[in-house]
C-alpha cells in the first residue's frame, strides 16, 4: 500500500468513525429506547392529552412564524441585492443576530420589553396577554428564524442577475408583475431552501420559548418543551417517543433539504 | 423591513442591555464578577474553545474526506452531516443521554461531568466547519497540489504548504460560527449537563435560572457579555469571508 492510500484511508477511517460515534449511533439509539417497551407504550404516551396540545401548539408557532419570515426574508433579500444603499451592511449585521445570540437571551429580551416594567408592559395592561401565553412564544420563534430565509435568497438573487428582470420591464411589465413572473419563479428553490431551515428551526425551538412560555402543561408546552418535562419527570418512554418525532420531523426536513439543494444547482 | 427587524430584534435586545445597567455600571460589575457568574462564563468560554480546536481538525479532515474521497454512501454521509441543524437541541441532548448516559449500553455515564458538555457542543456544532471548508476544497485548484508533488513535495508537506493556507479563511469562519453556537447554546446542555454550580453550569443556563429565580439584572448583565461575545464574533466572520471570497477572486 503506498504512502497516499494508506493517509486516505486512514482519513476515511478517523471521518467515519467520528461521525458513527457522534451522530449515528445516538441517532439510533433514541429510536431503539423508545420502542424498548414495546410500540404500543411509546405510542401511548405521545397521545396522550398534554402531549397532542403540544405538537398542535408547535405546529401553530410554525404556521405563524414561517410565512411572515418568508415574506419578510424574500422582500428583505431584494432589498439588499437589489438596492445599494449605506444600510444594507447594518441590516445584513442585524439579521445575522440571531444566529450569534443565545436563545436563552433573546427570550430574556422579550421577557423583558413585554413584562412587568418593560417598555411594552402596557399591552398587557390593556389585556393584550403576550408573556406566558401564545404571541409570546410566536414572537420568540419568529425571533429565532429571521436569517434563514434571507441568507438562502440573497446569493441565489445575486447569481441569476438583472438582465430578464429588466427585460420584463422594458416590454412593460409592472415591478409586481416582474416579481411574479420573473424573479421570484427563478429563486424559489433557495426560498424553499430557506423555508425548510425556518421550520426546522421553529419545530425545535427550545431556549427562547421555554423563558417566555412558563411552561403550563396543556397551555403553553410546545413539543420540545414536553419532551424535556416528561424527561425531568423520570417518563423516559415518553421523553424518547417524543424525541423520536420530532426526530423523524427533522429527517423530513434533512430530506427536503437535499431535495431543494439538488434543484438549486440544477 | 426596518420596522420589522427593529421590533422584532432591536428593540428587545436594547431592553436587555438597559436592565443590565440599569443599577449604573457598578451593578452591572457586581453581577458579572460575582464568583459564581464567572466560573459560568470561564467553564463556558474553555469548554467551546475546546469544542472549536476539535471541530477544526475533524471538521477539515471530513470535508476533505466528502470532496477529495470516493466511497459508496458518501452521498449520505453528505447529507447526514446537516443533522444537528435540523434536529431539535433538546433532542439532540436527549441522544446523547441514551448513549451516554446512565442507562448506556456501553455502560459509560458522562452525564454531569464536564465532558459531557464538550460531547453535545461538538454535536451541535458539527456542521460549521465542514460547511465553510466544503466549498473552498471544491472549488481549488489541484495544479497547484500536482506542482508541488512533482518538485518532491510529500503529503504532508503538500497539506502544509499548499491546501492548509488555501482553508484557512473557511476553518476560521466556520471555527468563528461554531464558538458563536456553542457559547450561547442551551438545549442540548440543559439535561445532559446536571447544571452544578462551580462544576458544570454553563453561562445560558445560569441566565435561565436568574430569569427563574426573578434577577432579571443579573441575567441581563452575564447577558451582555454573551452578546458581546456574539458581536465580536459576527464581525470576524464577515472579515474573514471576505478574505475567503478575496482570495478565490
Amino acid at each position: 500500500m503506498s504512502g497516499a492510500t494508506a493517509s486516505r484511508w486512514g482519513l476515511r477511517t478517523a471521518a467515519l468513525t467520528y461521525l458513527t460515534l457522534l451522530l449515528i449511533i445516538p441517532v439510533a439509539t433514541i429510536f431503539y429506547k423508545a420502542f424498548e417497551h414495546g410500540f404500543s407504550a411509546a405510542w401511548e404516551s405521545i397521545t396522550t392529552h398534554n402531549a397532542i396540545h403540544a405538537l398542535e401548539l408547535t405546529l401553530l408557532m410554525v404556521a405563524v412564524a414561517v410565512p411572515l419570515n418568508a415574506v419578510f426574508g424574500v422582500a428583505c433579500a431584494i432589498l439588499l441585492v437589489r438596492h445599494r444603499w449605506w444600510g444594507n451592511r447594518v441590516i445584513d449585521a442585524i439579521i445575522n443576530l440571531p444566529f450569534a445570540i443565545s436563545p436563552v437571551v433573546i427570550g430574556l429580551s422579550l421577557f423583558l420589553l413585554y413584562g412587568v416594567g418593560g417598555w411594552f408592559a402596557g399591552l398587557s395592561e390593556a389585556g393584550i396577554k403576550i408573556l406566558f401565553a401564545v404571541p409570546g412564544m410566536v414572537l420568540a420563534s419568529t425571533f429565532v428564524s429571521v436569517p434563514f430565509v434571507v441568507r438562502e435568497t440573497v446569493p441565489v438573487l445575486q447569481e441569476i442577475g438583472v438582465d430578464q428582470e429588466q427585460a420584463a420591464s422594458t416590454l412593460g411589465a409592472s415591478s409586481w408583475q416582474t416579481f411574479w413572473r420573473i424573479t421570484l419563479p427563478a429563486i424559489r428553490w433557495g426560498v424553499a431552501y430557506g423555508i425548510v431551515l425556518t421550520t426546522a428551526r421553529v419545530l425545535g425551538e427550545f431556549g427562547a420559548v421555554s423563558v417566555v412560555s412558563g411552561k403550563i402543561s396543556g397551555q403553553t408546552e410546545t413539543l420540545p418543551i414536553f419532551v424535556a418535562k416528561q424527561f425531568d419527570e423520570y417518563n423516559f418512554t415518553g421523553a424518547y417517543a417524543g424525541a423520536v418525532l420530532l426526530a423523524l420531523l427533522a429527517l423530513s426536513a434533512l430530506l427536503a433539504m437535499n431535495l431543494f439543494k439538488r434543484k438549486e444547482v440544477a | 423591513m426596518v420596522l420589522y427587524l427593529s421590533l422584532l430584534v432591536l428593540l428587545p435586545l436594547a431592553a436587555v442591555v438597559s436592565q443590565a445597567f440599569d443599577n449604573g455600571l457598578s451593578g452591572f460589575w457586581t453581577a458579572v464578577s460575582s464568583p459564581e457568574a464567572v466560573a459560568t462564563l470561564k467553564l463556558t468560554v474553555i469548554a467551546s474553545l475546546i469544542t472549536v480546536a476539535i471541530n477544526a481538525v475533524f471538521g477539515t479532515i471530513i470535508a476533505w474526506v466528502l470532496v477529495r474521497d470516493q466511497f459508496p454512501g458518501k452521498k449520505f454521509v453528505n447529507a447526514f452531516i446537516d443533522l444537528p441543524f435540523a434536529l431539535p437541541t433538546i433532542v439532540a441532548g436527549i441522544t446523547l443521554i441514551a448513549l451516554y448516559g446512565h442507562e448506556s449500553p456501553f455502560g459509560i455515564n458522562v452525564t454531569a461531568t464536564r465532558f459531557s458538555i464538550v460531547l453535545a457542543l461538538l454535536f451541535v456544532t458539527l456542521p460549521f466547519v465542514v460547511r465553510a471548508v466544503q466549498p473552498l476544497l471544491l472549488e481549488m485548484d489541484r495544479d497547484m497540489e500536482e506542482a508541488a508533488a512533482s518538485l518532491g513535495a510529500g503529503g504532508f508537506t503538500v497539506f502544509r504548504r499548499i491546501i492548509f493556507p488555501n482553508l484557512l479563511p473557511g476553518i476560521g469562519a466556520g471555527v468563528a460560527l461554531a464558538f458563536a453556537r456553542a457559547l450561547g447554546e442551551f438545549g442540548s446542555l440543559i439535561l445532559i449537563s446536571g447544571n452544578i454550580p462551580f462544576k458544570t453550569l454553563v453561562s445560558s443556563v445560569y441566565i435561565f435560572q436568574l430569569i427563574e429565580q426573578g434577577n432579571s439584572a443579573g441575567a441581563s448583565a452575564v447577558s451582555v457579555v454573551l452578546l458581546l461575545a456574539s458581536l465580536v464574533l459576527l464581525a470576524a466572520v464577515g472579515l474573514l469571508q471576505r478574505l475567503g471570497t478575496g482570495r478565490r477572486r
